[in-house]
C-alpha cells in the first residue's frame, strides 16, 4: 500500500514541477519574442552566408591549380557585386552625401567588374589557344 | 518588384557559383567566365529596375558605370601578363574602397536601405556596417601596399621595427573599442575614425611582409575583399552580396592555405612577416667560401647536353617572369622537341607572385597545358630526367629543405631537381634566394651554373641549338 501512495505522490509532485517548467518556458518565450522578431531575418541571412561558405569551399577545392590566377580574376570581378549596394546608394535622393559616395562606389566597382572579367577572359584564352596548337 | 529582384539575385548567385565551378578545367573555364558576366549583368539590371530613382540618380549611375568600365577595360586589355599580380592587388583595393563608400552612404541614408532613419540606425545594422567598413578599409590600404611592393614602387623587403606587433595588436583592440562605441552612439565622427584607423592598420599589417610572400598576401586580400562584400550584404540585407562575399572569402582563404602549405609555414608566420630578412646574407656568404667550387658552364655546353638528352624538365620561377623569358623558353623547348627530346615543366605552388602565375605565363607563351605539371605529379620523374633546367627559381629547389633542420625553409615541399643527371641553374649571380638561405645545389658535381640574365642565356642556347 505504502509504495503505491509513494508513487502517486511522486507522480503528482512531478506534474506540479512540469507545469512550473511549462510556465517558465512560456515566460521565457514571451520575453524573447521581441528580440526573436529582429533576430529572425538575421538568422536567415546567416544561414545563407554559412551555406555559401560551404559551397565556396567545395567548389574552390575543385579548381585546378593551373587556373588559380584566373580564379583570382573571377573572384575579384564577382566581389564587385557590391555595385548592387552602390547603385541603391546612388539612386537614393534623400541625402547628397549618400548619393556622392554611391556614385564613387559605382565607379570603383565598375573598374573591377570590367577589368576583372576581361583580364580573366584574356588569361583563359591563352589556356585555350594551345589546345589546338 | 521586390520579388523579381530577389529572384534575379538568386539566379545571379547560381551563375556566380557556376563561374567558379567552370574553372575546374580549362575547357569549361571560358564558359564559366561567361556565366559570371551574365550573372553580374542580371544583378546590375535588376537593381536598376527595382530601385526607385529619379533621372539624376539614373544619370549618375550610368556615368559611374561608363567611367569605371572604360578604365577597367583599358587596364585589362593593356596589362602585361607578368604584371598580373599587381593588377589584381590594385583591383582588390578598389573593392575595399567601394565597400567603404557603400558603408558611408548606408550611414548617411539608412532609409534607402531600410535599416532605420538618419541618426537612428538599428544597432545590429551598425555592427554589420562597421564590420564592412573596417574590413573594406583594411583591404584597401593593404592592397595598395601589396600593389606598391609588387610593382616595384616600393622595396619588396620587409619593413620591420621594434614593437610592431604590439602596435598592431593595440590598434586592433582600439578598433574594437571604437566599433562598440560607434554601435552605442551611432556618431559620424566615430564612423570616420574607424575608417582612418582601419586604413592605418591595413597599411601596417602588410609592410612587414616580404616580396616572395606576396602570393599569400594577394590571396588573403582577395579573401578580405569577399568578407567586406559579405559584411555590406548583411548591412543592407542583400543575399546576393552575402553569397558572393562568402564564395570569394572562401576562395581567397583556400588559396592562402595552399600557398602557406607550399612553403610549410603557418599563415601567422607569414603575416608576422620579416621572413628571411636577417642573418641570411651573412650565413650564405660564410658558407659559400668553404665549399667545393661551383661549376659554371656556357650556353653552348648546355645546348650540347640538352640536345643529346632524352628527357628534360624545365623549372620556372619568378626570375623567368622578371626577365620576360617565357617565350624564349618555349622556343628552346620546341627546338629540343624537334630533336626528339621529351620536354615538360614543373611548377611549384609558390612559384611567381600570385597563385598560378607561372601557369598563366607559360600559357601566354603557348606552352601546351598537358606539358605543365604540379609538384606532386612531376617529382617522381626527376630521377629519370637527364636535365633539369632551373630558370629563375631557387628556394623551391633547395635540398636543404629536406635535410637541414636548422634551415629557414626546412620542411618546405621542394622540386627534386637534384635527382636529374644534370642540373642547369640559370642565375644572375651567386646570391641566395628570398629565404636568405644558401642553395647547396650550386655546389653539387651534377650542377652547372649558367650565369646571366634568364632571357639572354636561354636565347644563346636557342642560337646554339639552331646551329
Amino acid at each position: 500500500m505504502t509504495t503505491q501512495t509513494d508513487i502517486a505522490n511522486a507522480a503528482s509532485a512531478l506534474a506540479v514541477r512540469a507545469s512550473e517548467l511549462a510556465e517558465m518556458a512560456r515566460n521565457a518565450a514571451v520575453a524573447v519574442q521581441p528580440v526573436a522578431e529582429h533576430a529572425e531575418p538575421f538568422l536567415l541571412l546567416l544561414t545563407v552566408f554559412l551555406m555559401a561558405c560551404f559551397v565556396g569551399y567545395y567548389v574552390v577545392w575543385n579548381v585546378t591549380p593551373a587556373l588559380h590566377s584566373p580564379l583570382m580574376g573571377v573572384t575579384n570581378a564577382i566581389s564587385s557585386v557590391i555595385v548592387v549596394g552602390a547603385i541603391h546608394a546612388a539612386a537614393s535622393a534623400e541625402s547628397g552625401a549618400a548619393r556622392f559616395f554611391g556614385f564613387l562606389a559605382v565607379m570603383l566597382a565598375a573598374v573591377n567588374i570590367f577589368g576583372g572579367f576581361l583580364v580573366t577572359r584574356r588569361m583563359l584564352a591563352m589556356f585555350q589557344n594551345k589546345k589546338k596548337a | 518588384m521586390a520579388t523579381i529582384s530577389s529572384l534575379a539575385y538568386l539566379v545571379a548567385s547560381v551563375l556566380f557559383i557556376l563561374a567558379l565551378r567552370g574553372l575546374s578545367h580549362p575547357t569549361t573555364s571560358r564558359q564559366g567566365n561567361m556565366f559570371g558576366m551574365i550573372g553580374m549583368g542580371i544583378a546590375i539590371v535588376a537593381t536598376m529596375l527595382s530601385s526607385h530613382m529619379d533621372v539624376g540618380g539614373f544619370a549618375l549611375i550610368i556615368a559611374g558605370l561608363a567611367i569605371g568600365g572604360t578604365v577597367g577595360a583599358y587596364l585589362a586589355s593593356k596589362i602585361q601578363m607578368t604584371s598580373l599580380p599587381q593588377l589584381v592587388a590594385a583591383f582588390h583595393s578598389l573593392v575595399g574602397m567601394a565597400a567603404v563608400f557603400v558603408a558611408a552612404s548606408a550611414f548617411y541614408s539608412p532609409e534607402s536601405f531600410g535599416i532605420g532613419t538618419r541618426g537612428h540606425i538599428h544597432a545590429q545594422s551598425l555592427i554589420e556596417m562597421s564590420l564592412g567598413l573596417a574590413i573594406g578599409a583594411i583591404t584597401f590600404s593593404g592592397s595598395v601596399i601589396a600593389f606598391a611592393k609588387l610593382d616595384g614602387r616600393m622595396s619588396g623587403a620587409p619593413i620591420i621595427f621594434k614593437g610592431q606587433h604590439m602596435l598592431n595588436a593595440a590598434l586592433g583592440a582600439l578598433l574594437l573599442v571604437l566599433v562598440i562605441a560607434f554601435v552605442v552612439t551611432g556618431s559620424s565622427f566615430l564612423f570616420w575614425t574607424i575608417a582612418i584607423l582601419a586604413f592605418g592598420l591595413g597599411f601596417l599589417l602588410i609592410i612587414p611582409i616580404g616580396g616572395a610572400d606576396m602570393p599569400v598576401v594577394v590571396s588573403m586580400l582577395n579573401s578580405y575583399s569577399g568578407w567586406a562584400a559579405a559584411g555590406i550584404g548583411f548591412t543592407i540585407g542583400n543575399t546576393l552580396l552575402i553569397v558572393t562575399g562568402a564564395l570569394v572569402g572562401a576562395s581567397g582563404a583556400i588559396l592562402s592555405y595552399i600557398m602557406c602549405k607550399g612553403m610549410n609555414r603557418s599563415i601567422i608566420n607569414v603575416l608576422l612577416g620579416g621572413f628571411g630578412s636577417e642573418a641570411g646574407g651573412a650565413a650564405a656568404a660564410g658558407a659559400a667560401t668553404d665549399r667545393a667550387p661551383v661549376k659554371a658552364g656556357s650556353p653552348e655546353d648546355a645546348a650540347f647536353i640538352m640536345k643529346n638528352a632524352q628527357k628534360i624538365i624545365v623549372v620556372p620561377g619568378y626570375g623567368m617572369a622578371v626577365a620576360q623569358a617565357q617565350q624564349v623558353v618555349r622556343e628552346m623547348a620546341d627546338l629540343l622537341k624537334k630533336e626528339g627530346v621529351d620536354v615538360s615543366y614543373a611548377i611549384h605552388p609558390v612559384a611567381g607572385r600570385m597563385p598560378g602565375h607561372m601557369n598563366v605565363l607559360l600559357a601566354e607563351a603557348n606552352v601546351p597545358y598537358e606539358d605543365v605539371h604540379e609538384l606532386e605529379e612531376i617529382n617522381p620523374e626527376f630521377a629519370d630526367a637527364d636535365v633539369a633546367y632551373v630558370i629563375g627559381a631557387n628556394d623551391v629547389t633547395n635540398p636543404a629543405a629536406k635535410t637541414d633542420k636548422s634551415s629557414a625553409i626546412y620542411g618546405m615541399p621542394i622540386l627534386d631537381v637534384e635527382r636529374a643527371k644534370t642540373v642547369f641553374f640559370v642565375k644572375r649571380g651567386m646570391a641566395s634566394g628570398y629565404a636568405g638561405v644558401d642553395n647547396e645545389l650550386f655546389f653539387r658535381p651534377n650542377t652547372m651554373m649558367l650565369f646571366g640574365d634568364a632571357k639572354k642565356v636561354t636565347q644563346e642556347i636557342v642560337q646554339a641549338l639552331q646551329r
